[in-house]
């Protein structure tokens, strides 16, 4: 068992980085060598121009633009709406809180493509479609479930003498919230904020139907959205430097802030 | 926030509910979705039990071990998506060139060009990317299990399977259940990889519930029929969570 424990730890590493690191590889390898059959492992005569064609013959940059600016956005209305609502729920008595929490609960994972047509639909009235800030609020509205109940269930586990010593200074409610209790969260908003830029950054169908016009669209659809003009002519190798640009942001925030990712979604994950 | 708009865009839909349910084309992607989300779930949670078993004991580089098995989980899923639809190509990807080198197979498979392959392709996908939201919430579930209960056991001289059957299978129901409830309303839900690796193909073998939905409304310009599709893969999974949610609550009460 304890001789095993090594190679069961290195299966697991390759089986999850496996796709991303088929993915650096093939994005170095220039054209001739992509289409070799069978297929070369490490690339032979490594080369960056997968890179530079991404950015100089697709708008690559643009999407990445778009997808930094509706993932930004969304983050900050998210958070911004999430903490005083998390707040109530884990301070104040309030009849039906943990009613509340249960169907927020409920929400938080609900999948996003089967809300689409009636959210497409409310879009097209309301006359949102092809508008980033319209998106980043459909994200916002969809990753607020989560944020609430990921910051409540850290606001619970801190102390309430604290927030008592304050009111006692005559401090307000909003007030123990501003100067008090969200200073010292600092860590846990910034793990709610990392997850919920992550879910923004990757969201896929919204970003699909509300903008449909080229220069709007985020790095996912463009990238889903990269082809030539026949099947066989997909541009695998700019696909893979697309790949590798879109999830080494991604890739370096897990491996940087593992442990409170890992917090962030977890807590209260097993009260349930 | 989401209320109003839900309510607007779902009124389309009551009428159109009758008729979806008797559409043959529902019907067939309501299937597929029901083959995709469990045999995805049951593997998910086999591999996820698994990995968090692993990640719980004590180990040099436990945190970047743990870091690397929740990384399929945050990458973007229609990206990937691209990864895997190289990774499966007939004639250059590596899903056919691994078990050619190791002496599995002769002919390279067109994984996407078959129905049965391409469904597989899909929840060999899937399982990659989901897998790690099992492990996260199994294991932090497995942080609750007492380390001394375990002891107690070993000096009564139960060995490693009883004591995971006995002590700490018990004690992770609630985080199994909870697991369990969320993969399956997302892979009831599953649209992403579908529309990337697949797009419902070949001959609709990989086409979902949410992609009949999705065609409705912008291939076939029907919104009242998306919007009855809707209604009812949404009752639908509410209903299955409501029902699983039941089922943990009650056992958990015994």
């Amino acid at each position: 068992m304890r001789r095993l424990l090594p190679v069961a730890v290195a299966a697991l590493a390759l089986f999850s980085a496996g796709p991303f690191l088929w993915s650096v590889l093939t994005s170095l390898k220039p054209a001739g060598e992509l289409f070799r059959v069978p297929p070369t492992w490490i690339p032979r005569s490594p080369s960056l121009d997968n890179y530079r064609d991404v950015f100089e013959q697709r708008p690559f940059a643009r999407y990445l633009l778009n997808s930094l600016l509706v993932a930004a956005v969304s983050t900050l209305i998210t958070l911004a709406a999430a903490a005083p609502a998390a707040y109530a729920l884990a301070r104040l008595r309030l009849r039906g809180a943990a009613l509340a929490e249960k169907a927020i609960l409920a929400f938080a994972l609900f999948p996003p493509a089967v809300l689409l047509v009636p959210l497409f639909v409310a879009a097209r009235e309301a006359g949102a479609l092809n508008s980033r800030l319209g998106v980043a609020l459909v994200h916002a509205a969809l990753n607020l479930p989560f944020a609430v109940w990921s910051l409540a269930s850290f606001f619970r586990a801190f102390p309430a003498e604290l927030e008592d010593a304050a009111r006692v200074d005559g401090f307000s409610r909003a007030g123990v919230l501003l100067r008090v209790v969200l200073p010292v969260s600092a860590p846990a908003l910034a793990a709610t904020a990392i997850l919920v830029f992550i879910f923004s950054w990757n969201e896929f169908v919204i970003s699909l139907t509300f903008l449909t016009r080229d220069e709007l669209r985020t790095v996912p659809v463009g990238v889903a959205m990269l082809s030539g003009v026949t099947v066989y002519e997909i541009p695998w190798g700019q696909i893979s430097a697309a790949v590798v640009i879109t999830t080494l942001p991604v890739v370096a925030a897990v491996l940087a802030f593992q442990r409170g990712i890992v917090r962030g979604l977890s807590a209260g994950a097993v009260k349930g | 926030m989401l209320a109003v708009p839900l309510a607007v865009g779902l009124a389309a839909g009551v009428g159109g509910v009758g008729d979806v349910l008797r559409d043959r084309g529902m019907g067939r992607a309501a299937w597929n979705t029901l083959v995709f989300a469990g045999l995805s779930v049951t593997l998910e949670m086999g591999l996820g039990l698994a990995f968090a078993l692993l990640l719980n004991r004590e180990f040099r580089g436990r945190g970047l071990a743990r870091a690397m098995a929740i990384l399929p989980w945050a990458l973007p899923t229609a990206v990937m998506a691209m990864s895997w639809r190289w990774i499966f190509s007939d004639s250059w990807g590596i899903a056919n060139d691994l078990p050619r080198t190791l002496g599995l197979m002769n002919e390279p498979v067109a994984w996407l060009g078959r129905p049965a392959t391409a469904m597989a392709a899909l929840i060999a996908a899937d399982v990659w990317k989901t897998t790690p939201f099992v492990t996260l919430i199994l294991l932090a579930g497995l942080q609750g299990v007492p380390r001394d209960l375990h002891e107690a056991m070993s000096l009564d001289g139960a060995g490693p399977v009883r004591r995971f059957l006995w002590v700490t299978l018990p004690l992770l129901r609630p985080a199994i259940a909870l697991a369990l409830v969320f993969r399956l309303i997302q892979a009831l839900g599953i649209f992403d990889l579908v529309w990337v690796l697949t797009g419902g193909g070949p001959a609709d073998a990989t086409r979902t519930v949410s992609l009949e939905a999705y065609d409705s409304v912008f291939r076939h310009l029907e919104p009242a029929r998306g919007a009855a599709i809707t209604l009812v893969s949404g009752a639908f999974i509410f209903a299955v969570a409501l029902a699983l949610g039941a089922l943990a609550r009650g056992r958990h009460a015994e």
